[in-house]
């Protein structure tokens, strides 16, 4: 990953309390896996900011390198990284992913 | 090339040991998996952690040989 692009990823994720970046975009997303995360972040009603990673190939693969997280789609709130779909999944069953939702927002950013 | 279940289950065990591993064949196409992998050495790990440890285990085909493995880990 060039330092560009590490910076661009870095720029994003500080400047949002939530992230989510994605095949597709929230309406359409385009994998079922990023499907899966946009349906959980909406049914929490979160307000987050998509980044389609097929519109960037330099995002595409320096994500992968930035979190150490091989697949896509991938949360980061407050600037961290959460986890990818299945790990939303778990914290949004167990009522976590709600919980980490109440203490992010450009307040807490 | 998909990767057969079997291989999976190998290659995490190989860099876990005392991994206990399900596999299930999503679509029966040898290509969508769900795996729960349970260790003892995930105590007090992040879950981000124990997911890192079986891609690490599965030795970078995750995202790319292998598409679609849905994961869950629990400490043993």
């Amino acid at each position: 990953m060039t330092d560009d692009t590490h910076a661009r990823i870095d720029a994003v994720v500080k400047a949002n309390p939530v992230v989510l970046f994605m095949k597709g975009s929230p309406l359409f997303p385009q994998c079922g896996f990023s499907s899966r995360a946009v349906a959980i972040l909406d049914h929490l009603d979160v307000e987050y900011e998509g980044v389609d990673v097929l519109q960037d190939q330099g995002i595409r693969q320096g994500i992968k390198a930035y979190s150490d997280w091989p697949t896509i789609p991938q949360l980061y709130v407050n600037g961290e990284f959460v986890g990818g779909s299945d790990i939303m999944m778990e914290m949004y069953e167990s009522g976590e992913l709600k919980q980490l939702f109440e203490g992010a927002g450009p307040a807490a950013a | 090339m998909p990767m057969a279940a079997a291989e999976i289950e190998a290659m995490i065990v190989a860099a876990i040991p005392d991994a206990r591993v399900e596999i299930t064949d999503l679509a029966g196409d040898g290509d969508h998996y769900a795996a729960r992998v349970t260790s003892a050495s995930f105590a007090g790990l992040s879950r981000v952690k124990q997911h890192q440890a079986v891609y690490a285990a599965l030795g970078g085909r995750m995202g790319g040989v292998l598409h679609a493995l849905q994961l869950t880990t629990a400490a043993a």
